[in-house]
C-alpha cells in the first residue's frame, strides 16, 4: 500500500469521506435554507466534482501565484508604473473598477461562505468555500494593485464607503445584496451561473484588456492570476445549473425564472462596462455592441443551445438586450456626463477620432441619434457654459439606474413603465425591470434609492454638497470634468517636464 | 403569487422604503420634458402636495430645464401635458393635488414644434 495518498484520493475522502448525517439534530435543522425555494434535490452524489482541488494544493498553488503578482507590483511601484499609462483619462477606468467592482468581489467572498454552508451536499459546498477565499482574495489583490494609483490620483480614495453610499455605486451593490439576500440555490444560479459563467467575459475580459491596451501591467498582472481561479468558477457555474435541472423536473420552471432575472440584473450592472470600453479607455479594445455579439450572442448562443436539452430557454428579454447593444453606452455615458459633478470620477466628451470610432463601430446608430448631441454639449462647453444636470433624476425601482434608456425601437423616447403595490406606484426603465419587481415586489418595494433617501433627509443634508460631503467625497477633485480636474493639470505637468528632458 | 422567503410570515412584515409619510411632508413628483433627451431622464422632486401647478412653470422648469436652446422658445399656451399617462390641461393657481398628482406621480410635456436641437429629440 502506498504512505500517501494521490490527490484524486485525497479529494475523494475530503468530499465523500468526511460528511455525515447528524443525529442529535434533524438535517433539516442543520441546513434550514435547503428547502425553501422549492427546489429539489434527489441525490447529491451525482454531483460531479468540476473541479478536485484539496486544500493543501489550493493553498500551495494560489501562493505561488500571489508571489509573482506582488513581485511585479513591487517592480511596478519603484519604476512609477503610473506614468506608463496610455492617458490620465485610463485611470477613470480604474476608479469605476476599484469603486464599483472590487466591493463585488467581497461580497461574492460572503456570498459563497453562505451558500457553501448552507448546501447540504458536501462536493458543492467545498467547491463554494474554496471559491469564496478565491473572491476574498481577489478583493484584496485588487485593493494591493489599484493602491498605487492611489498615491498620485483621485477617486479611489474612500471606495468602501462610497460603494456603500454613491448613487450609482447602489446599482452594482443592489445588484449584489439582493443575490446575497436570496436562497443558496438562487445565489448559486445569480452569481455562479449567471454572473460567472454567462455574463463574465463581458466585464473581466474587457477591463483586464482594457489595462493591458493602456499600459496599465498591474492590473493585467492581477488579471492574469486571477484567471484560473475565474475558469474553475466558471466550470462551477455550469455544473450547478445542469445539477439542479438533472435532479428534478419541478426545478426547471424555478431555474429558468432565477435565469431570466439574473440575466436582466446582470445585463443592466454592465451597462457600466459598456460606457467604460466606448468612452473611458483612451485605447480602445473593442466595441461594447463587438464585445456583446462574440461573448453573448455567439458564446451564449451555443451555451443556450447546450441546455436546451433540459428544457431551459435563452433568458426572457436578450434579443432586447442585443437590440440595446447599438444605444446603451451612449445613453449611460449621457447619464454620467449630466451627473459628473455628483460622480467619483470625470467625464468628458469624446475628441473628433474618437466620434470617428463611434461612428465607425455603431454605423446605424452614433451620427444619427449621438453625435448631434455630443457636438451641442461641445458647443456650451465652448461657450463657458459646460452642461450639468442640475435635478436629480428618476431611478428605476429594480436596477437604480436613472431612467434613460429609450423605448424598444425609439430612441426618442424614454421608456417609462410602472406598477403599484400597497396602494403605491413604482416606477422602471424596461419591461425586464417591471417583471423582476412584480415578481418579487416584497422585495424591491424595500429598495434603498439614493434619490429618494436624500428626499428623505437620511445622506447628509438636502444640498448637493451636504450630500457629497456625506459620501465623502474630495470636492473638486473627484469630481466634475476631466478638463478642469487636479490630476489633469498634474499630468499635463508630468508631460511637459518629460518634453523638457527629452529636448535637453 | 406568494413571495418565497425563509420566514412564512415574511410578506405582512414588508416595509416599503419610499411611503409618503417618509417625506416630512412632500411627495415625490417626477417631470420630464419630452423629446429633449439630452437631460437623460425624467428628474425628480419633493413637491409639498399644495404647491400650486404655477411654481413649477415659474420656478422649477426655467430653473432646470432653462438651459436648453428650445427652452425659452416654448409657447405655453400649445403644450401638451399628462400626470401618470392622462391629459390634463394645468391651472397655475390650482395646487399639484387638484391636477391629480400624487405621491410619485410622472408629469411629462410635449413642446410642439420644439423637438430638440436641429429638431433632433434625442439633443
Amino acid at each position: 500500500m502506498a504512505k500517501k495518498l494521490g490527490l484524486k484520493q485525497r479529494y475523494g475522502l475530503l468530499t465523500r469521506g468526511l460528511d455525515w448525517e447528524t443525529s442529535y439534530q434533524p438535517m433539516d435543522k442543520v441546513f434550514p435554507e435547503a428547502t425553501f425555494e422549492g427546489i429539489k434535490i434527489k441525490d447529491w452524489d451525482k454531483w460531479q466534482d468540476p473541479f478536485r482541488l484539496t486544500m493543501d494544493a489550493y493553498w500551495k498553488f494560489q501562493s505561488e501565484k500571489e508571489r509573482k503578482l506582488y513581485a511585479v507590483l513591487d517592480s511596478f511601484a519603484q519604476n512609477n508604473g503610473q506614468l506608463s499609462i496610455s492617458d490620465v483619462r485610463y485611470l477613470n477606468a480604474v476608479k469605476l473598477f476599484i469603486t464599483g467592482v472590487s466591493p463585488l468581489e467581497y461580497q461574492a467572498h460572503r456570498g459563497f461562505a453562505h451558500a457553501g454552508r448552507q448546501l447540504p451536499g458536501v462536493g458543492p459546498r467545498i467547491a463554494a468555500q474554496m471559491q469564496s477565499l478565491d473572491e476574498l482574495r481577489h478583493a484584496q489583490t485588487q485593493i494591493h494593485t489599484i493602491s498605487h494609483y492611489n498615491k498620485f490620483f483621485d477617486g479611489m480614495h474612500e471606495f468602501p464607503h462610497m460603494h456603500d453610499r454613491v448613487w450609482y455605486l447602489s446599482v452594482p451593490k443592489s445588484f449584489f445584496d439582493d443575490a446575497r439576500t436570496a436562497g443558496p440555490f438562487e445565489f448559486m444560479i445569480a452569481i455562479g451561473f449567471a454572473f460567472e459563467y454567462v455574463l463574465t467575459n463581458l466585464l473581466f475580459v474587457p477591463f483586464m484588456s482594457g489595462a493591458a491596451y493602456n499600459g496599465d501591467m498591474a492590473t493585467v498582472t492581477f488579471g492574469f492570476s486571477a484567471q484560473s481561479d475565474e475558469s474553475r468558477h466558471m466550470t462551477l457555474g455550469i455544473e450547478v445549473i445542469k445539477f439542479l435541472l438533472e435532479q428534478h423536473p419541478d426545478n426547471l420552471p424555478i431555474v429558468q425564472k432565477w435565469v431570466d432575472k439574473w440575466f436582466w440584473r446582470g445585463y443592466k450592472v454592465l451597462g457600466l462596462v459598456a460606457m467604460m470600453m466606448d468612452y473611458m479607455l483612451p485605447k480602445k479594445v473593442m466595441s461594447w455592441k463587438e464585445a456583446w455579439e462574440i461573448y453573448f450572442e455567439q458564446a451564449g448562443g451555443a451555451l443556450f443551445e447546450d441546455l436546451a436539452r433540459y428544457g431551459l430557454k435563452p433568458p426572457k428579454y436578450h434579443e432586447q438586450a442585443t437590440a440595446d447593444a447599438e444605444h446603451l453606452s451612449h445613453q449611460n455615458w449621457s447619464i454620467f456626463y449630466n451627473y459628473t459633478q455628483a460622480a467619483a470620477f470625470h467625464t468628458w466628451l469624446p475628441e473628433d477620432d474618437e466620434m470617428a470610432w463611434l461612428s465607425e463601430k455603431y454605423p446605424n446608430t452614433f451620427d444619427k441619434y449621438y453625435r448631434p448631441r455630443f457636438e451641442q454639449w461641445r458647443q456650451m462647453e465652448k461657450d463657458g457654459n459646460r452642461f450639468y444636470n442640475n435635478a436629480l433624476p428618476q431611478l428605476c425601482q429594480t436596477c437604480q439606474i436613472p431612467m434613460a434608456y429609450t423605448e424598444p425601437g425609439d430612441p426618442t423616447t424614454i421608456c417609462f413603465r410602472e406598477s403599484e403595490y400597497k396602494g403605491d406606484k413604482y416606477h422602471f426603465c424596461s419591461d425586464g425591470c417591471k417583471d423582476i419587481f412584480d415578481n418579487e415586489p416584497e422585495k424591491f418595494s424595500q429598495s434603498w434609492l439614493p434619490v429618494h433617501q436624500i428626499f428623505q433627509g437620511n445622506c447628509g443634508g438636502a444640498d448637493l454638497g451636504d450630500v457629497l460631503k456625506w459620501y465623502n467625497m474630495n470636492v473638486g477633485a473627484d469630481n466634475m470634468d476631466q478638463n478642469v480636474s487636479p490630476e489633469q493639470a498634474l499630468w499635463d505637468k508630468w508631460q511637459a517636464e518629460r518634453s523638457r528632458v527629452a529636448a535637453e | 403569487m406568494g413571495v418565497i422567503a425563509l420566514d412564512p410570515d415574511y410578506a405582512s412584515k414588508v416595509a416599503p422604503a419610499d411611503t409618503l409619510d417618509k417625506f416630512h411632508g412632500n411627495q415625490l413628483v417626477y417631470i420630464h420634458w419630452e423629446e429633449h433627451l439630452m437631460f437623460c431622464a425624467a428628474l425628480a422632486f419633493p413637491f409639498p402636495p399644495g404647491m400650486p401647478f404655477g411654481a413649477i412653470l415659474a420656478e422649477i422648469l426655467p430653473t432646470f430645464y432653462g438651459i436648453h436652446p428650445d427652452f425659452e422658445k416654448i409657447d405655453w399656451g400649445k403644450v401638451r401635458w399628462t400626470v401618470d399617462g392622462k391629459d390634463i390641461t394645468p391651472d397655475p393657481e390650482k395646487s399639484l393635488a387638484d391636477h391629480g398628482v400624487g405621491h410619485k406621480s410622472l408629469i411629462r410635456f410635449w413642446t410642439p414644434g420644439l423637438t430638440g436641437v436641429n429638431g433632433l429629440a434625442t439633443v
